[in-house]
Order: C-alpha cells, then structure tokens, then sequence
C-alpha cells in the first residue's frame, strides 16, 4: 500500500524497473517461443496466428513495456539523486505516468483473454509491432485485438509523455547550486534529450493511433486506399514517431556507459563537451532519418538518397561517443567488475549493430535486406546488445544504492557471460539467414532454401540466454534477502547519488549539495587535484 | 572472436560464390542438377504428413546452378540489379570490416593495458598514486575522429547514390518486357499486357531470358513486396500506389522468392517462382497461355461441378468462368505448384487441397465447399486437365 500510494520517484523508478522485467521475462519466453518453431524447417510447432501474434506481442512489449520503463525508471531513480535534488519536479505527475504505463500494458495483454470479445478468448494483436495499414483496417484485422493494440500504447504513451515533461523540468529547474548544465552527469544530459525526443516524437504515434482509431470504430478513411486514403501515410507517421523511438531506447543506455566506464577505469570521461554535443546532434538528426524505414516502399531516388545520408550521418555523432568511451577507457585502470563488463560488452556489441546500421543506410543494399533476417540481427545488436545489456550493467552498478546490498559478483560474471554467448549464437546467425534471403515475420520456411542451419543456431542460443536471465533473478532475489551491505560508495564513484546513503532517505539529501564540477565527489576525495581546477 | 564468426559465417554463405559461378559458367553444359530435390511433406487430409519427394520435385533440376550458398542468396545473383547490389555490397562491408578491426582492435588494446595497469597499480600498493593520470580530452584527437568518420560517410553516401542511378527503378530499361505482378493475400497474380491477348497466370512468372523485365507492382488488398533475391532487390505493393521494379535474368532456370512485408496470416507461405525460359521456349508459352480453357468432354462433370458451386465465384476459366479474387485456372494444369508455390502440383495434393485447402493452408482465404467425394473426384479430374 506504501509503495500504491507513493509519490517518491525512488519508489516510483523501482516499481517501472521492476514491471519492466516482468514485462522482460513475457516478452522472452514470447521469443523463445518463435525460436522453437523456426528451429527447423516447416515446423508445426505454432500455428501461424498464434506466431504472429507472437511477434507482435514480442515486439510491442519490449519496445513499450520493457524498453522504455526500465529505462525511464533509471531516469527517475538517477536525475534527482544525481542533480541533487530531493525530488522530480512533479511527483504527483510521476506517479500518474507510472500508473498510465501499468495500465496500458495490462490493457495490451488483456487482449489474450478478451480481444475477440463474443468471437472467444486467445486474440492478441498480429498485426506487427509496426501495424502497417491497410492490414490494420477493419477489413483485414476483424475482432478488437488490433483496437486493444491502439489503446494499450496510446495510455503507456500518455505516461511517457508526463515523464517526459517531469525530466526537462527537474533538469533545467531542480540541479542544485554550482551544477552548471555542462557540469551535469552525463546521463542527465541523455536523459534530457531523451525527454524532448519522448516530447517530439510520441504524440506522432498517439495521433497516428487516433486516426487509425477513427478508421476503425468511425469509418474515417486516413489510411484506406479504397477511398483515397493512404497506406504510406501510417509508414511516414509511424517511422517519424518509431526511429526517434530507437534513439529513446539507446541515448539512456550511453548514459549508463558515460557513468560506469569512467569509475571502473578510475579516469574522467574523455572528451565530456564533444559528448554533449555528439548527444545533442543525434537527437535532432533522429528525427531526419525515419524514412529509412521505407526504402523499398519506392519514394524515389531522390528521397532515398537524403534518407541514406542522413543516416550515414548519424553515425558521425554515435562513433564519436564509441571513441569517447575508449578513450577513456585508455591509460586507465580497468576493475573488470559485472557493471564493467556489461558496458564492455555494450560498446563492442553497438559497434558491430552500427556497422550493419551502416550497411542498412546503403539504399540498394538495403533493397535487398530489408525486412529480411539481417534487419532483425542488426537491431537486436542495437536493441539487445545494446539497450539491455545496458540496462544489466546499470543494474548491477546501482543496484548497491538502491538497496543497500551488494549483488553477488561471481553469479553476475556468470550471467554476464551465458548472455554474451546466447546472444551472439542467436543474433550472429541471423545476419547471415537474412542475406540467403529469409525474410523475417515467417511463421516457416522451406527445406531446400539453406536456412536450417543458421535458424537452429540462433534457437539453441535461447536456452542459454534463459539460463544467464534465471541466475540474474535468483542472484537478485539472493541478494535482496542476505546480500552483503554495500556501504553508501561501493565502487569509489564520483556522481552526488554515491554521497548520500544507500538506499537513500525519502529526502535523499540531509542538506541540498553544493558542487564545483562534473565529479563533485572526486573534488571531495582529491582536494589537492580537482576537477574545478582544470574547467 | 564475433568478427571470425561473422567473416567464417559470410564467408561460407557468399564469398565463394564468385569463383565457383566461374567455373561453372566454363562447364555449365556438364553441370549436374546442383539443387537437392526437395523433400516436401505436405501435411494430408487426415494430419500426417506424407513425404511427397517421389512424387514430384519441387525444385526442379533445370534451375541455375548455384555453389551452395542457397537459392535465394543475394551473393548468387543471376540479373544486373542483384549483381551490382552485390558490388556495392562487397565495399561497404570491406569499408565496414576495415572499422570493425580498428574499433575492436582499440578496444582489446586498452582492455589489455588497462587491466596491466591496474596489476601494477596494486603491485606498487600504497607507494604509487591513487588514481591514474586524467585526462579529460584533447582537441586534435577529437577533430580526427570526428572528421575521419564524416570522410568515409561521405564517400560512402556518394557510392550510394551511385548505384541508385545505376540501378535506375524509375524508367523501363530499353526493349522491356512489361509485367504486371499484383499482390494478394496470399498468392500472386501475373498479367502480361500483350496486343495479341492479355495473358494471366499464378505464381509462377515465366520470363524470356535475355531480356529486361519491367515489374509494374500492385496490390489487391494489403501491402506486399517481391522480392527474388538473386533477379533484384525488393520492392513493396502498396495499396493505391504503383511501384515499379525491373530485372533481366541471366540464365535459364528457376529463381525462387517470395513475399517479404508482412501481409497477414500466411505471409509465410506467399512463394515466388519466377521461370526464366529460353525466348522461343516463352513466345511458346505465351502461345499458349492466350489459349481458352481445354473443354475435354470426358471431365464434363467436373466442369459442370465447378460452375455449379461457388469455384467460379472466384476463379477464372476463360471460356467457362470470370471470377477474380482468386488465381486464374484457365492453364492450371501447366504450373507445378498450387497454393503460391509451396504445394507441388498433383492430383491428390489438389484433391486435398479442393477437399479443404485450410488443412494445408491455416488461415486460407478459400472456403471448403464440403463437395462430396465424386464430385472432388470430379472436379479434381477437370482442373487437371487445364494445361
């Protein structure tokens, strides 16, 4: 009851991270579902409505239930603590959001048990996690499930956006005196953009998923191409929200590397100001790339090749943030705890889905891969080898603060490790399933194509990914109960969260710090070398 | 260790394939059937499933030989637009691999040095100092990396755009054969505009070598996209819109492909086969096809069957019926698969597919009529004879 009526953002942010990973654990046995039927060749494991259904649910929960509240729960739980603040702006507002994204995903998976209303039970959405119209009408999506789709999204979306505001206020409002804008976290600098990428970018989707509401239930006529509607509309619609989206789901992580990297190499992030500005270029880039999406939708030359190079052109700013990291990385000394190696991990794993990203920006090649396995391995390098390893780093790395105890660090290593090789088992594979010209969303596949091979290997890497998740859970649940106390500093890190206790009072802060530069804790611990001096 | 992976994997997929296309184009005369024959178990009325390999071979063995890398790989391609796809594919994975190796190679590197670093650090115990040097950036290192990666970006946009005006999908190549490929949940239709008679066939394309084929690309209800990897690259049907796509196949032989956007509950089984035939051989096809439905009086009853009930609702028998949501049968007999390329065309997978095509097609938007056993005896008998 405590934790239902709270306005606390502490409280808050666990309660998103914590219904995230539930939402984490559906979502994967949804996939690892998808993985047993396509393990062979013209299997007959599911039948094809139910494994579209799968890959719809999959897609949607982790973009929307997963994604996006574990990683504007770490936003909640950090931008306070971290600009020394004893609260987000609008805490009301917070729980608001937080209770809209509960609800819209339960409204989203209600659809299992009551989409088809009087039709019978068992019709979630299969319609793709990117509901292209005209599939969407009511001609071709009969029931409610698609409706359930609209609704579930629209109120978690509502919720993000309040977030959203929540973070830009506390952020330009709340940072306490001496922290500058370009003295703030790292993080708070992603989460900002974020916030205004969430701000730009979800009310696209809401007003899209309105029209396509008006389609359904009123028969307007946005995206029917019977009556002078169109199709392509929904595609510009939805890509402007969705590649925006991937930016949202990623900025956050580089701001979980921009923190970790730095106190587990014991030197200051390389090159803080170029960040800043790598973040503040991808963020508007973001939002001239969404075409790309399209490219075999036939906008013409012209419009495909300004898609193609403005997406060659983001990869400026991202490989300066790679750089960044390694450079501070270089001449430090590097403690290879569980945090470390998931962001370790995340740099060598973005790099790679960049690198296909770079081949996917290439217009005629992307003729060719689109919408084909290669798509999926590369933004599940993005996404996966990305965003969640991100997010099991940030994990592992605040976890301490959170609860005041330490996670075991030998199970950490282990679920580090059953993760890195089940991912690259399931993932490699598919790059290469794709250029033999297997397109994704196939609930099969023929025999004599050559894709058996490649498809068992990703499926046999989801049992061990499973196993990397499961000693993640049981090593959290170990140590909530008698893991060993971690003191308010385990890691000997430099941001204001680590000077309060762990976890923190509801007030976070006795008394409102002061700071005199990015590291306010590394100018307390090194009085005869701070940061300040050398601003 | 991921780059051995990726290059071995590539490798074993594509790289080969230049070489070995080489050899084979020195000795294609003597070139074995190189596609293994398809094992194809179709699952049967009552639910087993029956291995119809000896049957019928769904692959067959005059398709273009390919060195192994598969079917529909986009590294074997047989038609301009899917060989300088390939081109242009090779350097930007090179250009890709050469980054691959500095990033990673800087990132073991410092891995490397930092933990060394550390040891020592620990070695020296209190006597060293705390913490190792900061350094907090440096103007030079940070242009370079900047502006190294806007150069490469740069000529990787150009070569880009290069290939797109090469390719040229927006005109029809000189001298093109025009087809018309409309998109439709889940099979596809095929209509050749021709002053002689406008032919219309299922599923299966046929198309002279030698020759340009403009694709003008439709759709009758949602949106789909053709894609034969080893012709071009893909290109969506929209609803509303015509796209345009071309390709010129190389070889005679069979190409396979098949929907690539999603398209609803059978996405999956939306196969292509596009047969490309020598010209004579095609001009003699086309022949063909602009025939009338046989009327073989022997399989009246089959015929009187299938205008009876609802079969002509949907189907088109020239002569006999001008239904249009579903394919047109007018030459059924002379395709080799039913079902959009997926079911090996015989009589008893027709039987069982007229019986209740949903048995082999979950989701299949043709009706089981419930015809009684001599009337699908019947009717299948008459389809058979649509060659």
């Amino acid at each position: 009851m405590q934790w239902a009526i709270s306005v606390d953002h502490k409280k808050l942010a666990l309660m998103y991270i914590g219904a995230g990973l539930c939402f984490f654990l559906v979502a994967g046995l949804e996939a690892a579902f998808m993985r047993l039927q396509l393990a062979r060749a013209e299997n007959d494991v599911i039948d094809p409505e139910t494994f579209n259904q799968l890959f719809t649910m999959h897609g949607t929960t982790m973009v929307f239930l997963v994604g996006m509240p574990i990683l504007l729960g770490f936003g909640n739980y950090l931008i306070p603590l971290m600009v020394g603040a004893r609260d987000m702006a609008f805490p009301r507002l917070n729980a608001f959001g937080f209770w809209l994204f509960i609800f819209g995903g339960l409204l989203l998976y209600f659809s299992y048990l009551g989409a088809d209303g009087l039709y019978g039970a068992g019709t979630a959405p299969d319609v793709g996690w990117f509901a292209y119209a005209p599939l969407t009408s009511r001609t071709f999506s009969r029931g409610n499930s698609t409706d359930y789709w609209i609704l579930g999204i629209m109120v978690s979306g509502f919720g993000s956006m309040t977030t959203a505001i929540n973070f830009i206020a506390t952020i330009l409002c709340m940072r306490c005196p001496g922290m500058t804008l370009m003295r703030m976290p790292m993080i708070g600098w992603m989460m900002l953009v974020v916030a205004f990428l969430v701000l730009v970018a979800i009310p696209i989707l809401t007003g899209a998923q309105i029209m396509l509401l008006l389609d359904r239930t009123l028969g307007a006529h946005f995206f029917d191409p019977e009556t002078q509607g169109s199709a392509i509309l929904w595609q510009h619609l939805f890509w402007f929200f969705g590649h925006p989206e991937v930016y949202i789901l990623i900025l956050p992580a580089f701001g979980f590397v921009s923190e970790i990297m730095p106190t587990f190499s014991r030197k200051v992030l390389f090159g803080y100001p170029l960040m800043v500005a790598a973040t503040v270029g991808i963020g508007f880039i973001s939002l001239g790339v969404w075409a790309h999406h399209m490219f075999v939708v036939g906008l013409g030359p012209v419009l495909d090749s300004f898609f193609g190079a403005t997406t060659f052109l983001i990869s400026v700013p991202t490989g300066i943030k790679i750089f960044n990291w390694l450079g501070t990385m270089w001449g430090g000394r590097l403690h290879f705890t569980t945090p470390m190696l998931f962001v370790t991990g995340f740099v060598a794993m973005f790099v790679i889905g960049g690198l296909t990203g770079i081949m996917l920006a290439t217009v005629p090649l992307t003729w060719q891969l689109s919408d084909s396995y290669f798509v999926v391995g590369h933004f599940h390098y993005v996404l996966f080898g990305g965003t969640v390893f991100g997010i099991f780093g940030a994990i592992f790395y605040w976890f301490p603060k959170a609860t005041g105890r330490l996670l075991d660090e030998r199970l950490g290593k282990w679920t580090f490790w059953l993760l890195f090789i089940g991912f690259t088992l399931t993932f490699m594979p598919m790059h290469v399933s794709g250029a033999l010209g297997m397109p994704r969303r196939i609930y099969t596949y023929e025999a004599d194509r050559g894709w058996e091979i490649w498809n068992l290997i990703s499926s046999i890497g989801v049992p061990v990914q499973m196993a990397g998740v499961a000693i993640f859970l049981w090593n959290a649940i170990r140590a909530l109960r008698r893991g060993p106390v971690a003191g308010d500093d385990p890691w000997d890190a430099w941001t204001l969260e680590w000077g309060t206790t762990s976890p923190p009072p509801e007030w976070n802060f006795d008394r409102i710090p002061t700071c005199t530069s990015a590291r306010p804790l590394w100018d307390r611990k090194n009085p005869e070398d701070p940061d300040a001096y050398y601003e | 260790m991921i780059a051995i992976v990726f290059c071995i994997a590539l490798g074993v997929a594509g790289m080969a394939a230049p070489v070995e296309a080489s050899q084979e184009d020195a000795n294609a005369a003597a070139a074995a059937p190189p596609v293994p024959p398809a094992p194809a178990p179709v699952r049967q009325p009552d639910g087993s499933v029956a291995d119809l390999d000896a049957k019928l071979v769904i692959c067959d063995p005059d398709a273009p030989p390919v060195s192994g890398a598969g079917v529909t790989s986009i590294f074997e391609p047989e038609s301009p637009p899917s060989r300088e796809i390939r081109e242009l594919g090779f350097l930007v994975f090179a250009i890709c691999i050469g980054i691959f190796v500095v990033v990673q190679g800087f990132l073991v590197l410092a891995i490397v040095r930092g933990v060394r670093s550390r040891r020592a650090a620990g070695r020296e115990g209190e006597g060293g100092s705390a913490e190792p040097t900061q350094v907090y950036g440096s103007v030079p290192i940070e242009v370079a990396w900047t502006v190294i990666p806007t150069i490469i970006v740069f000529v990787l946009t150009m070569v880009t755009i290069r290939t797109i005006r090469d390719i040229d999908i927006t005109s029809p190549p000189e001298d093109a054969l025009e087809v018309i490929v409309i998109g439709h949940q889940w099979w596809w239709e095929f209509r050749y505009p021709d002053e002689a008679g406008e032919v219309v066939t299922a599923n299966e394309m046929h198309v002279p070598v030698g020759r340009p084929i403009w694709l003008r690309l439709e759709s009758a209800d949602v949106i789909h996209s053709f894609w034969v990897p080893r012709l071009a690259g893909k290109m969506d049907l929209i609803p509303g819109r015509t796209n345009y796509t071309w390709f010129e196949a190389e070889r005679a032989g069979i190409y396979l492909g098949q929907c690539a956007e999603y398209c609803g509950t059978q996405h999956a089984h939306m196969l292509i086969r596009v047969y490309a035939d020598e010209p004579e051989a095609f001009d003699a096809w086309l022949d063909a096809q602009r025939k009338p439905g046989v009327e073989d009086p022997t399989v009246a009853e089959g015929r009187r069957v299938f205008a009876e009930y609802a079969c002509l609702n949907c189907h088109t028998v020239d002569g006999t019926s001008d239904g249009m949501f579903g394919p047109n049968l007018t030459h059924l007999a002379s395709r080799d698969t039913i079902g959009s390329g997926f079911i090996p065309l015989n009589r008893e997978n027709l039987r069982a597919w007229i019986d209740d095509p949903a048995q082999l097609k979950i989701g299949c938007n043709m009706p089981s009529l419930k015809l009684d056993a001599a009337e699908l005896d019947a009717v299948t008998d008459y389809l058979l004879t649509l060659n």
